[in-house]
């Protein structure tokens, strides 16, 4: 799709050049001249210097007539069998007004049909990935222990309810008394209501730094001018997306992984992911010769491979990379000459006995050329705080950061929100007791959780951070293969009346595994969630 | 080779061309203004920033509310206890209840004349991602939007940078105001069809930014004709309509299309933000409200590229269904922005300097035309860099806004307390006086200017403090010329 994207594209750059105002594109029509002659094969094959008119731009002009003229036809055969609103097709909250609506369908009928993007047509299917089907499937009917104890658990979303207490008591403490509950002078409408930095304050970059350094246990430190910080990490890893690589070319990504890597790349970068199989015979390790084999594989099919994303810790396996496969990883990109993305945001969130490393202080250990990595982290995990849309670009590469600070005008955090963070994070003492507190709660829920799992005969794999187990549910479905993964997952939800997520929707390669959150529940909810999935388990056994 | 350039082939078209159009005098404007800003005590001699369009005129009133509101806010004792429901929150539809003060406050704003729908509201990331989100859901890298010239010089950015879609400009000339015609229109689109390219829609602000003016009703009932004869979208930019504080009466597009039965309501997408209104930029929320339900489930899934914090949306949910504060508010602000900008203008009229006649925004249109040397974009340049660097204004040029004309600069006035806008007055005045006496004058105040700037405890103690300084003295009180 995007390479006839790509050739629709020329005709239109071309004649845009020409007819530019020139006072204010001369600057830009350099950059967009090289451009082109990436883009278009078919310009660099008929362009001559003198015959441009000829050589060029009449087979663009004749081949976008073509182009629309099939893009009509298309759209209106489109139209006609897929009747999409936005009530029917994805979104449960969403009610049709009446008013408007009517009209929209009668317009609906006309023959001329409004066309929206590429992009917007695709996305305005209905989802596909049983992820987002799941998330929403749970808005309509969700578990409350009084008003809907029959409802749906959610164990599909890597929230991480069990230490909000501990926020909420130092919110009460320290935030009393003040215009924004803060005393703090920062806190005044001046600090708030007016335009701010648009990549973060630096009050909060210092301190995010500290918390990251914090963190990752004491052992690297982190530049506060090498972030640009946005609302969350979804807008970060896209924005590195935009900076790292053009619409067609792909980064390689180990599977399983977390399903919102496709939006954030795929959708609007328009950059392919690359799935790198990692399997359980080894614990769903990465391995440098599977990466080494996509990567020819890539070349030999003429897509140009400009990066590597991993999550580390892994999201959905939890486990974590070893300081050794890092070595290896950076040797990769070095020797393909291709970016590093690493996805650290569950980094405080350990809880085994293996020590988390941190790609930032691999880097620091020896020479190696920084400028390719870059790190994505936030305070949605590691501080529960998913709501307050806090994400950070850490890099090293000048270009990028000046980049990612432009694009993060598309995504800028809401300043009280800011200043809220801030103090909380500059508070030391508090952070270090959450960090033990939170990893501790999660300890016990994780072991607690894993070892009813078992007694199920629900075995998990390794893991040692995050907040879900990668549990191997190959025993209970019939046919193997992800048409008997689906079915079991449709169990879940319809009989065991819970939401967790299933491999394919993880591009695993093996089917049968699921992920399975255990933060979104306390510890005393154990027991009612074995419960529903014994259920399962029992007539999966009984069937079979 | 230099590391840094081989990394630059490492990366993106898009993180290395200049396409974020950043490279625009409007933003060398505030580059200049942020090498050296006004202070009136600390550095008087400061750039004063006059590009910025933020309404600062009213956060007294919003500082009162929050005083009297302590359960809006999840971090007080008060309002604590929503804190759970509200940090894990990251729905993309956004609270409910977010959205439905802002469907109310909409409607308030354009006079509870129309009604708008909740679940039409898609959040983003300012107006600055929700024009994005727009030109991501209309168009394909290549395609292009008719715009109105002079227009918001970061659209190039907003609407452009990521997404491959160009802007076409209509041109809109002074000898009508900078009316929309359809005339224009039609050129503009004949051109750009003759030119194969691909126009998806047009895009327009209203009420307008730089000119500061609101769209006519007839004007604006056969721009949608215009977009539905020709079966293309219309996004409608209308980020300053509570800004609106002179008649004639504000006109949204919603308003409109309730009375034009035949329009294909599909096309009409409306981009809105409390940056302005409300005076809340720091708050980033801006958010699509369209017609089409296409576009509403596809916006949607897109907002998780620009969600407005929760804790926010909860503070904002309470403040914008508080319809009396809403009430009072929306009232005071535009009887303060209509006194401010009567000031300025009858301050610029004293030495014969006119502006576009506008009813909205946070700025107007001066037309300084006749103190052009040459009447070419060159010359609107020159006496740029003059006003920058001489008179210490950050004012914006014409050129910036791809305005068809030399000569107009957009001046921002609701940034900024009284006395500095006093202040702003009085070197303007010195500058236009100073001119018209001659060169040699002008070049002999700057020297001593200079100079002066080594004593500047007197000039603190002395001219600065404003109450001395009143704006109906006929002796030009400016710093400058006190200097010669």
């Amino acid at each position: 799709m995007t390479q006839t994207q790509k050739k629709s594209i020329n005709p239109f750059s071309q004649t845009h050049n020409q007819n530019q105002n020139p006072k204010t594109e001369s600057s830009s029509s350099s950059s967009s001249r090289n451009g082109m002659k990436l883009i278009v094969p078919l310009q660099s094959v008929v362009q001559g210097r003198n015959g441009f008119l000829l050589g060029s731009l009449i087979p663009c002009a004749l081949f976008y007539f073509f182009q629309l003229y099939l893009k009509r036809r298309r759209s209106n055969s489109n139209s006609n069998n897929n009747p999409s609103s936005p009530s029917s097709s994805s979104s449960p909250t969403l009610v049709l007004p009446r008013s408007s609506s009517r009209s929209n369908l009668s317009s609906r009928g006309s023959i001329s049909r409004v066309r929206l993007s590429k992009l917007a047509s695709i996305l305005s299917k209905p989802d596909d990935s049983l992820y987002y089907i799941g998330l929403d499937r749970v808005l309509q009917d969700p578990y409350d222990v009084f008003v809907n104890p029959n409802g749906i658990i959610q164990l599909g979303l890597s929230d991480n309810k069990l230490c909000l207490d501990l926020i909420e008591k130092w919110l009460v403490k320290n935030l009393e008394g003040s215009v924004m509950g803060n005393s703090d002078m920062n806190l005044s409408i001046n600090g708030i209501a007016p335009y701010q930095a648009f990549d973060g304050l630096n009050e909060l970059k210092i301190a995010l730094a500290d918390f990251m350094h914090q963190v990752m246990g004491g052992s690297v430190e982190f530049d506060p001018s090498n972030m640009v910080l946005t609302s969350g990490a979804t807008p970060a890893i896209e924005i590195l997306s935009f900076c790292l690589a053009d619409q067609g070319n792909a980064f390689l990504v180990p599977t399983p992984f977390y399903p919102g890597f496709d939006r954030d790349v795929r959708w609007r970068p328009g950059i392919d992911l690359i799935p790198v199989h990692c399997r359980s015979t080894d614990n769903f390790n990465l391995n440098i010769t599977a990466l080494e084999q996509a990567f020819s594989q890539a070349r030999k099919r003429g897509v140009k491979v400009r990066g590597i994303l991993i999550s580390n810790p892994s999201n959905p396996v939890g486990n974590i990379l070893t300081p050794e496969m890092l070595f290896s990883l950076l040797d990769f990109a070095e020797d393909k000459n291709i970016h590093i993305i690493a996805d650290e945001v569950f980094a405080g969130s350990t809880y085994g006995s293996e020590e988390f490393v941190s790609i930032a202080e691999v880097l620091d250990s020896e020479y190696i050329d920084k400028s390719r990595v870059h790190i994505i982290y936030g305070l949605s995990k590691d501080l529960a705080i998913a709501g307050f849309r806090v994400g950070v670009i850490y890099s090293h590469n000048k270009t990028v950061l000046d980049a990612a600070k432009k694009m993060s005008r598309f995504a800028t955090i809401s300043a009280p929100t800011q200043r809220i963070v801030t103090s909380m994070l500059s508070d030391k003492r508090f952070i270090q007791e959450y960090i033990d507190t939170n990893r501790h709660r999660i300890r016990r829920v994780h072991d607690e959780f894993v070892d009813c799992l078992t007694k199920l005969g629900i075995k998990c794999a390794k893991s040692s951070a995050g907040m879900f187990c990668w549990a191997d549910m190959s025993g209970l479905i019939k046919p193997y293969s992800e048409k008997g993964e689906l079915e079991l997952w449709e169990k879940f939800m319809s009989v065991a009346k819970i939401n967790i997520t299933p491999g394919s929707a993880c591009h695993c390669i093996e089917p049968g595994w699921f992920r399975i959150c255990f933060t979104t529940i306390s510890f005393e909810e154990i027991p009612l969630v074995i419960e529903r999935i014994r259920k399962v388990v029992k007539t999966c056994k009984s069937s079979s | 080779m230099s590391l840094e350039n081989k990394n630059r082939q490492l990366l993106s078209k898009i993180a290395t061309n200049d396409k974020h159009g950043e490279n625009s005098p409007y933003f060398d404007g505030w580059k200049a203004y942020e090498s050296n800003p006004f202070h009136p005590t600390k550095n008087p001699q400061g750039v004063i920033q006059m590009g910025l369009a933020e309404n600062q005129l009213c956060f007294d009133l919003i500082e009162e509310w929050i005083r009297n509101n302590p359960k809006a806010s999840i971090c007080t004792p008060e309002g604590v206890n929503e804190f759970r429901n509200i940090a894990n929150f990251q729905d993309y539809h956004g609270l409910p209840e977010f959205r439905n003060a802002v469907a109310n406050f909409m409607s308030k704003v354009r006079g509870g004349r129309v009604r708008f729908d909740p679940d039409r509201i898609i959040m983003s990331g300012g107006a600055t991602g929700a024009n994005e989100l727009i030109m991501f859901c209309l168009a394909d890298p290549g395609d292009a939007f008719l715009v109105p010239s002079p227009y918001y010089p970061a659209f190039v950015r907003d609407l452009c940078w990521r997404t491959g879609v160009q802007l076409i400009p209509v041109q809109c000339h002074s000898s009508n105001n900078f009316k929309i015609t359809r005339e224009a229109l039609e050129e503009a689109y004949m051109k750009a069809q003759e030119g194969n390219i691909n126009v998806k829609g047009l895009i327009i602000t209203n009420p307008s930014n730089p000119l500061g003016t609101t769209i006519e009703k007839e004007t604006l009932k056969s721009i949608v004709s215009f977009i539905n004869e020709n079966n293309i979208h219309l996004v409608c930019d209308e980020i300053y309509s509570g800004t609106v504080f002179d008649t004639p009466k504000y006109v949204s597009v919603a308003e409109v299309i309730q009375e034009m039965e035949e329009c294909k309501k599909d096309l009409i997408h409306i981009i809105y933000s409390l940056s302005k209104d409300m005076g809340l930029p720091g708050f980033r929320v801006g958010l699509v409200y369209s017609y089409n339900n296409e576009v509403v489930n596809c916006g949607r899934k897109m907002s998780s590229f620009g969600l407005v914090s929760s804790q926010t949306q909860h503070f904002l949910a309470a403040m914008l269904s508080d319809n009396k504060f809403v009430d009072k508010f929306l009232a005071e602000s535009s009887r303060r922005l209509r006194e401010r900008r009567e000031f300025f203008t009858k301050g610029l009229e004293k030495v014969n300097i006119t502006c576009l006649p506008s009813n909205a925004g946070l700025f107007f249109w001066m037309n300084l035309r006749s103190l052009l040397k040459e009447k070419t974009f060159e010359g609107e340049m020159k006496l740029w860099r003059l006003i920058i660097n001489e008179v210490k204004l950050n004012v914006s040029p014409g050129s910036a806004f791809d305005c068809s004309e030399p000569g107009w600069y957009r001046v921002c006035f609701a940034n900024m307390d009284h006395e500095t806008v006093e202040i702003a007055l009085m070197r303007i005045r010195a500058f236009v006086n100073g001119r018209d006496k001659g060169k040699n004058m002008e070049i002999k105040r700057w020297k001593s200017n200079l100079r002066l700037s080594f004593s500047s405890r007197r000039f603190d103690e002395k001219v600065m403090s404003p109450h001395m300084m009143s704006p109906h003295s006929p002796i030009p009180h400016s710093p400058l010329v006190r200097a010669t």
